[in-house]
Formats: structure tokens, C-alpha cells, sequence
């Protein structure tokens, strides 16, 4: 009895030792672990940005030299030029499309009570897990029935449909965490409902609205299957480059996709300055 | 006019979405879903109801085949996914103790997202192919002796993609479940004795399968609905079903067929949606 009773005692550094040795392997293995990952994710877009700067035509190792040959293609490929031109277009278009109607949206489900409503949620997020694809051959087949023909215009209409769940999420997240009283407050005190929504509302919702306008205009400037059905005789980026890509592989792509991560990590850091909740 | 200032915001906040979703939503969906009951005349349609379409989706092993590759490819990228991406976004939740180090690290998986998917996938067909750079990097060091053509234009080509493409969607929603775990409760587990492994098991585990579901969810529905990745690393037999529905739009000229198969995607995701629906509310700690 005696024995079993002081055994925990003369056991316990021991264990003690033992776990720290775990923790530490723990602790290792971990490191190792998000080490291999991170590489997982980022060698290859080192991978595109250095053949960019690679002087020869495949894309093979060992690098042969450097050269800025294919960025000086891309300055006189009027195409490519165009293309960006057409991104620009629809994907600020887009933007403010799906933020006109996906900000009220968010609103109708956070503050109005209506019949269908949990239909209405389903239906509006749906985009977001939804391929796509099936928004894209619907869409299209929408605009054959009604008679109209493909432009950037309809891809823009594509574009605001499927972006819609993107700003609907990141409002409603915002809406949700705003406190109730603020806007019962300022109904109490007689301020109309628009009034409210301008002065009150839209204040503390601005930051989740510029991170989901970025993150619009960025996922559109992208987008390929909606476009691929949509899109007219014009071609957007993406488009140009998939097209491009159709033909083989080229580095004038790597110069391309290279600007391309550039202005990513541009626009990354405007959203997460944007997006910063000024601390009172 | 006071009648006008107190109503009017409520019907235009409803009226303008619930328009927009009716005309580009709702009704796109029930155009598809009749053509997917019409007869194929070659070279037109003709309008009808029969199910013809859905029965060869299923029985011809054309379409049944491809359906069960996206089915597994799915589920292998979701897989992966999900084995790379929780002890990531466990070690965030749980093991980083600065910090500066887990806003950096969970920024570098979300970052890849602003980056443009068409070119992570094409960035790959450039790492596998025969004359890509793995190839020639593995003879370079003597590991080859010629390039192989074994990395790409296959399944194996494509889950990797897939994966790198669609990983940060699988790290968000489980990041953020984990992190919603009260600190106390793995305290207590540990102070009543349970060691770190039972207690990963039997508390964090079931508390972040919400997160879990969710990524499955994300990982899943977009593997099953791409086809770039598939065109540029999968090779002939690399087809999935977004591949058939281009066809069938495009060269096939078979709307009906084409249609059928959107809608069964679509029935498939809204399946998939209300599963994890379910899973995440069972699992969802409970309101006191």
C-alpha cells in the first residue's frame, strides 16, 4: 500500500522530463511540418516568377541566364493589352454591380422579417460552393432564350450574379457582430431609416464592405467559367492567358502571371490597410 | 411621406436582390432543368418530357464513368486537403505561441487565394510535364536519367493541383472553429489527467468538425465543378464532369445532355450543402 501510494511522488519528475522531450519533439515536428507546407504553396509561385526572368524558351532546369525579353513581348502584344483593358472594365463594373445589390441583401437578412426567407439566404450564398460552371451555362442560356448577345456586358451581369455570396457572407458577418442598440438608438432619437443607415450603419459596415468589394474585383479579374460562357468576341485576361495556354507552354505566360502575383500582393496589402478596424 | 421614408428603404433593400436572384438565378436554373427533359433532333432540340437524358447520364458509361473519376478526385482533393490542412491549422490555433508568427502564417495560406487560379494551375503543368522543371531538375541531380512522363496528364497530376489550388479553403473554417475552443476545456481534460492524445481525440477533434465540414464542403463542391485544372494537367482520360458540359454546350451540340448534367451537379452540391448543414449543427456546441 505503502509502495503504490509513493510511487506517483518518485515518478513525477520523470514524467515531467518525459514530457518536455514530447513537447519539444511535439514542437519539431510541428515546424517541420508548416515548413513543408509553406513550401508546398510557394515554391511553385517562385517557380513562375524566376522562369520569367529565364533566358530560354522552355522551362527546364538548370536556368540558363537572365533576360527581360518576355516582359518586352508583352509591351507590344496589343492583345494582351486589350485584355487587360476588358478585365479592368468588367471587373470594376462587376464590383459595384454585386456591391449594389449584395449590401442590401445582407441588410434585408440581418434586419427584415419575410416569408422565405431562409430560401433567400440558401439561395443567395449559393454561388459561393456552387461551380462555376452551372452559373455560367444557366446564364447563357438565359441570355439565348431572352435574345441577347454575348458581350462583356452579359459577363459582367455573370460576374455580379456569382460574386453576390462573396459580399453577402463578409456583410452579414459584420452586421451580425454590430450591436443592436446603436440603430435603436438613433430610431429612438427620430432619425429616419435612411438617415440611420447613412450615418449609423453604413459607418460601421465600411471596412467589411471594402474587403468584400477587393476581394470582388480581385475573384472577377480571375474568374475563367462564367466567362468562358459569357463573354462575347472581347476576351478578358484570364481568358487571353487560357487561350495562350491552349497552344503550350511559353515563359511570355511567367512574365504575364509574374505581373499578375505583383499586383495581387498590391492589392492584398490595400486590403488588409483597408480592412483594419480603427481601434478607439 | 412618412409612410414613404419608413417603407420604402425595407422594399427597396429586398426588392433588389430578390429581383436580381429571380432573373439571374432562378430563373436560369428552371431553363436548364427543362431543356435537361428535351429530345436531342440532331442538329436542334426538340421540347419534350422525358427523363431519357438522366437515365443515359447514369447507365452510359461514358458519362457514369466520368462521374465516378470527379466523385473520386473529389474526394482525394478534399482528403488531402483536409490531412494537410488541420495539423496547419492546428499548430495555428494551439501551438503558435507568438502572435505576429500566426497572423504571417495564416495570411501566406490565405494569400494564394488573391493570386489568379488559372495560373497556380498552369504553374504546375509547367513543374510536371516532360520537358517541365521537375523533370529536369531530377536529372540534373542524377535521379533521372531521362524525363519522365509520369507526373502529368493524370489523377495523380490533378489532386495535386486541385489541392494547392483549393487548400486555404480547407484551413479557414477549420482555423476559425478551432479557435473558437475555449482554452479552459483542453486545461481541464489535461488536469483530470487525459493525455495529450485522448484529449485531441475526445474534445478538440469533435469540437472543430463544424470547421472540418465546412472545408469539406468548400474542397468538394469546387474540385467537382472545375475544368481548367482538368484540361491543362489531366491528361485525355482526365476529363470531369464540368469537362462534358463544355463539350456538350460546345462541339457535342447536345444541350439537353448538357443541361441534364448541370442540374445534377447542381442537385449534388445542394446535397453535399445540406449535409454538412447537418453535420455542423450536430456538432455545434450547444446554447445554454
Amino acid at each position: 500500500m505503502v509502495m503504490t501510494l509513493s510511487t506517483p511522488r518518485v515518478a513525477a519528475p520523470v514524467k515531467k522530463k518525459r514530457s518536455v522531450v514530447q513537447r519539444f519533439a511535439a514542437d519539431t515536428a510541428f515546424m517541420t511540418f508548416v515548413a513543408i507546407l509553406m513550401a508546398f504553396l510557394y515554391i511553385p509561385i517562385w517557380i513562375l516568377i524566376i522562369f520569367s526572368f529565364n533566358d530560354s524558351r522552355s522551362l527546364t532546369w538548370p536556368l540558363s541566364g537572365f533576360t527581360l525579353e518576355w516582359y518586352q513581348r508583352l509591351w507590344n502584344n496589343s492583345q494582351l493589352q486589350d485584355a487587360i483593358g476588358n478585365s479592368f472594365y468588367v471587373a470594376s463594373c462587376a464590383t459595384v454591380l454585386t456591391l449594389l445589390v449584395g449590401v442590401p441583401a445582407a441588410l434585408a437578412l440581418h434586419r427584415l422579417h419575410f416569408p422565405g426567407k431562409t430560401v433567400f439566404r440558401r439561395l443567395v450564398v449559393l454561388p459561393i460552393t456552387l461551380p462555376g460552371v452551372v452559373t455560367g451555362i444557366s446564364m447563357l442560356n438565359l441570355f439565348r432564350v431572352l435574345g441577347f448577345d454575348l458581350s462583356l456586358e452579359t459577363v459582367i451581369l455573370g460576374h455580379a450574379t456569382a460574386l453576390l455570396a462573396v459580399v453577402v457572407t463578409q456583410v452579414s458577418a459584420r452586421l451580425e457582430r454590430l450591436p443592436k442598440s446603436l440603430e435603436e438608438a438613433s430610431a429612438d432619437l427620430g432619425a429616419t431609416q435612411i438617415y440611420t443607415f447613412i450615418h449609423i450603419t453604413l459607418p460601421n459596415i465600411r471596412s467589411a464592405v471594402i474587403g468584400a468589394g477587393l476581394l470582388s474585383f480581385v475573384l472577377s479579374f480571375d474568374e475563367i467559367p462564367v466567362t468562358f460562357f459569357l463573354t462575347g468576341r472581347d476576351n478578358t485576361l484570364p481568358m487571353y492567358i487560357y487561350s495562350t495556354m491552349r497552344r503550350g507552354v511559353t515563359p511570355e505566360i511567367n512574365a504575364v502571371g509574374t505581373l499578375i502575383v505583383l499586383f495581387s500582393l498590391i492589392l492584398i496589402v490595400a486590403a488588409v490597410i483597408a480592412t483594419r478596424d480603427r481601434k478607439h | 411621406m412618412r409612410f414613404l421614408s419608413e417603407k420604402l428603404p425595407g422594399v427597396a433593400v429586398l426588392g433588389i436582390p430578390l429581383l436580381w436572384i429571380s432573373v439571374f438565378m432562378l430563373l436560369p436554373y428552371a431553363i436548364i432543368a427543362t431543356y435537361s427533359f428535351w429530345t436531342k433532333q440532331y442538329p436542334t432540340f426538340s421540347p419534350d418530357f422525358q427523363f431519357g437524358n438522366y437515365l443515359t447520364l447514369f447507365t452510359d458509361p461514358q458519362y457514369s464513368k466520368v462521374l465516378i473519376r470527379t466523385l473520386k478526385v473529389s474526394l482525394l482533393v478534399s482528403l488531402f486537403s483536409f490531412l494537410l490542412g488541420y495539423p496547419f491549422a492546428y499548430f495555428l490555433a494551439f501551438r503558435c505561441k507568438s502572435q505576429a508568427l500566426r497572423t504571417w502564417l495564416y495570411m501566406a495560406v490565405i494569400a494564394p487565394l488573391w493570386v489568379s487560379y488559372l495560373l497556380r494551375a498552369y504553374v504546375w503543368k509547367t513543374i510536371l510535364g516532360t520537358e517541365g522543371v521537375l523533370n529536369s531538375f531530377l536529372m540534373s541531380i542524377g535521379i533521372l536519367s531521362e524525363p519522365s512522363d509520369m507526373f502529368l496528364y493524370n489523377q495523380f497530376a490533378m489532386v495535386v493541383t486541385l489541392t494547392y489550388i483549393f487548400i486555404p479553403f480547407m484551413v479557414m473554417p477549420i482555423y476559425t472553429a478551432l479557435e473558437k475552443i475555449p482554452r479552459n476545456l483542453v486545461e481541464a481534460s489535461a488536469d483530470l489527467g487525459l493525455r495529450p492524445i485522448p484529449t485531441f481525440l475526445r474534445i478538440t477533434l469533435p469540437l472543430s468538425i463544424p470547421g472540418v465540414a465546412a472545408g469539406f464542403t468548400m474542397t468538394f463542391c469546387l474540385t467537382f465543378g472545375d475544368f481548367v485544372a482538368p484540361f491543362l494537367v489531366g491528361g485525355p482520360d482526365g476529363n470531369l464532369v464540368a469537362n462534358v458540359i463544355v463539350t456538350q454546350f460546345g462541339t457535342a451540340l447536345n444541350w439537353p445532355m448538357g443541361s441534364a448534367l448541370s442540374i445534377l451537379v447542381l442537385v449534388i452540391v445542394l446535397t453535399v450543402l445540406s449535409l454538412s448543414g447537418r453535420v455542423e449543427r450536430h456538432y455545434s456546441p450547444k446554447e445554454v
